[in-house]
């Protein structure tokens, strides 16, 4: 045995696991999961004594940017996985605008060698659905699956051409891999920058009516009942999409979602003063949407919480608010700005980890998000009442942008393990049994 | 009084009436022969343009000038921003020089806002993509004002591009602070959304809105709205929204009719109605003058001293 987590309260919706007990690792993947007393062979296995503290399968996050190759000045491999630990994350999908764009098995086999050799945990790229995201031609999925990608996705530039769409629908059955849709309609977006409503007109900001959003998500599920595709909905920020979605799924048609944690947190009201840390896309939308977003994740609507994490640079961001890019920077608040959810008594602890966990690793056809006996050992150990102050500073991530600077959050990962190994521990003290 | 001017919508009410009281002595130096004051002497103006304007510019310079401070002009076509420097980097380099006003116009709203951030120098809007143009309101009240006597309980029709009008942005809040009952008139897609809060009807129909108006705004339409499908054309606009004397006679008989300039004769208004006896058009400049020296003079006080 190689190490032992015993006394932690384990908690793995993909088993159906609620109770107080140990985990077993032995070459990296867990062999046993039990509820008794721990048998510990003395001086030969180490020990980490989780008493306290919640013991989850690894985070699995199904839409984030790690930005490299090509803008390595906002985030790497390297430091974005770093970040991903530190949130609790063990397993990382990286949407394909790079540059090069991952639109080939070239670029999807740099992201995965690249993650290997430098990374803190899995990482699953994305590749592009059309060639260089320009919604013209297919890109090569088929090669680009067996290179590693786990889905694919022209996240942030959506395929504007519905036949296309249609075709990306039907020719990524074979490969079993969704089709990740930023749904957005660009031509009514036009060039906005905020959610469009009284706001937007005090601000003299273009907005982008939560109809673009909603337009989208209902002609690509019109599309998945057409074709029977596997259709995925990043993002979903408004109360509209999350109708859309709940009556798609009520009507059989196969159809999964995903949100962010800003879009059950925060409204279009952090965009006053021009604010660009909460510039983003989709918008913050309005507490209406935010409240509908949280019904959406309560009744099972929307399946996964995603970070979204698209960290910048400092000078991406310190500039007019039209000229500011979009995204925030989300791995290391992510869990515990989900967690105020169940604080709050929305969601079970369960149904959070579900979201966080096996969901989206079913959707992706991953064998993560899970404890089960024999699988590798993906583990966070995480304190739920250690109280904490977002300060960007402290980021990991090289992006430090986020609108949640200075709020007091409560829960945090304390120790993320991945294939068997310790990648991130809050401090030492939890480490003093050998490891 | 705070020691920028950003915008009307944050503006207190009392710093508006400082600001139009204040203007009128100004008005005065304006009218003596020689006009010039040496109240800001010795303090330097930046006027950072990086739109294309002849009157703001020319009105702000003017104002600059006559209060005796030394005036630098930098006006940046928006290409050699695209060849690299950052407007944080522009600012502090302008700022460097050792300033006490920047006055800022730009095609991007809340640009003087973020630039207030980084700066200590005052910042004065002159205009911000479809945001404020917090001086034109000014000078807009200074002259109903001094037209009307008072402009608590008139009755302002501002009618035309409502939606892409940092004009008519900034003048309904001010006007609404100053407790006039404001009334817009325009086509819906010209109407943005949730500005009913800000005003006390609407109208789409010209012929009814202007009934028993005391003051009238028209707006310049801008033919690139045509392209992005805000109307048909402009002789469309015309014949539906153009200022006519004959839609003027429904008006009160001794209404002004006031624009901000540049005007299209014949598209918001007609060329009639522009010269007629109603129109306050040229006064409106003269007081631009006047108000954007009461404002100058009014944020250096308010600038913490060194």
């Amino acid at each position: 045995m190689d190490l032992i987590i015993r006394r932690g309260h384990i908690v793995d919706p993909s088993q159906g696991i609620d109770f107080i007990g140990s985990i077993y690792i032995e070459n990296g993947l867990i062999v046993k999961i039990e509820n008794t007393g721990t048998t510990v062979e003395p001086g030969i296995t180490r020990v980490l004594d989780a008493s306290g503290l919640y013991v989850f399968p690894g985070l699995v996050d199904m839409h984030a940017h790690l930005r490299e190759p090509g803008f390595e000045y906002k985030e790497t491999i390297k430091s974005g996985t770093s970040a991903a630990v530190k949130g609790g994350f063990t397993s990382v999908c990286c949407m394909p605008n790079t540059k090069p764009v991952n639109d080939n098995e070239t670029v999807a086999e740099f992201i995965v060698k690249k993650a290997l050799s430098e990374g803190f945990c899995n990482v699953f790229p994305i590749g592009a659905i059309t060639k260089r995201q320009e919604g013209v031609e297919l890109a090569e999925m088929g090669m680009m699956k067996d290179a590693g990608c786990v889905a694919f996705s022209d996240d942030g530039r959506p395929v504007t051409d519905s036949l296309l769409m249609r075709r990306a629908l039907e020719y990524s059955k074979v490969f079993s891999s969704p089709i990740i849709s930023h749904a957005e309609d660009l031509s009514l977006s036009n060039n906005g920058v905020m959610n469009e409503g009284y706001l937007s007109t005090t601000l003299g900001l273009r907005g982008i009516p939560a109809a673009s959003e909603v337009i989208a998500i209902k002609r690509d599920i019109e599309l998945a009942a057409l074709t029977g595709g596997r259709l995925h909905i990043a993002h979903c920020s408004t109360a509209g999409g999350v109708r859309a979605i709940r009556e798609a799924k009520r009507d059989g048609i196969y159809v999964t979602a995903e949100t962010c944690p800003h879009y059950f947190h925060l409204t279009e009201a952090e965009t006053g003063g021009y604010n660009t840390a909460a510039k983003v896309n989709p918008p913050l939308r309005t507490k209406k949407d935010v409240e509908a977003v949280r019904e959406g994740l309560i009744d099972g609507t929307i399946d996964v919480i995603a970070t979204d994490h698209a960290p910048h640079h400092r000078d991406d961001k310190l500039c007019e608010f039209d000229r500011a890019a979009f995204g925030i920077s989300g791995f290391e608040t992510a869990f515990s700005l989900s967690l105020a959810l169940v604080k709050g008594g929305l969601l079970t602890l369960n149904q959070l980890i579900e979201k966080m966990t096996i969901r989206p690793a079913q959707i992706l056809g991953l064998s993560k998000g899970s404890l089960r006996e024999g699988v590798e050992a993906d583990i966070v150990i995480a304190d739920l009442n250690k109280d904490f102050i977002v300060d960007p500073e402290q980021f990991v991530s090289k992006g430090k942008n986020t609108p949640f600077n200075g709020w007091r959050l409560s829960g945090m990962p304390v120790i993320t393990i991945c294939k068997g190994k310790v990648k991130y521990h809050l401090n030492n003290s939890l480490m003093a049994e050998g490891i | 009084m705070d020691k920028d001017l950003l915008d009307i919508k944050s503006a207190a009410t009392a710093d508006i009436e400082l600001i139009l009281n204040t203007a009128s002595s100004f008005k005065d130096v304006l009218s003596r022969d020689i006009k010039k004051v040496p109240t800001l002497r010795g303090k330097t103006a930046v006027n950072l343009f990086f739109e294309p304007s002849t009157r703001t510019k020319t009105s702000f310079e003017l104002a600059e000038k006559r209060l005796s401070t030394d005036v630098i002009n930098f006006v940046v076509p928006s290409s050699s921003v695209a060849k690299g420097e950052t407007l944080y980097d522009t600012i502090k380099t302008i700022e460097s020089y050792g300033i006490d006003f920047i006055i800022i116009r730009h095609q991007f709203s809340g640009v003087p806002h973020f630039i207030s951030r980084i700066s200590k120098a005052s910042v004065i809007n002159a205009g911000d993509g479809i945001n404020e143009h917090p001086t034109q309101a000014l000078l807009d009240a200074f002259t109903i004002k001094e037209q009307k006597g008072t402009i608590a309980g008139l009755k302002i029709a501002i009618v035309g591009d409502i939606s892409h009008s940092r004009v008519a942005k900034s003048n309904i809040y001010c006007l609404k602070k100053l407790g006039a009952d404001i009334r817009l008139i325009a086509p819906h897609t010209l109407i943005p959304t949730g500005i009913e809060n800000d005003v006390t009807e609407i109208y789409h129909d010209i012929e009814s809105g202007i009934a028993d108006i005391d003051v009238i705004m028209t707006l310049r339409i801008q033919q690139e709205r045509q392209s992005g499908g805000f109307f048909s054309s402009t002789d469309e606009y015309f014949k539906f929204w153009g200022l006519t004397l004959k839609r003027l006679g429904k008006a009160r008989p001794d209404v002004i009719v006031m624009h901000p300039g540049p005007m299209n004769r014949g598209v918001e208004i007609a060329s009639e109605v522009a010269d007629s006896r109603h129109s306050v058009i040229n006064t409106q400049v003269t007081n631009g003058l006047a108000v954007r020296m009461a404002v100058l003079y009014l944020l250096d006080s308010a600038r913490p001293r060194k």
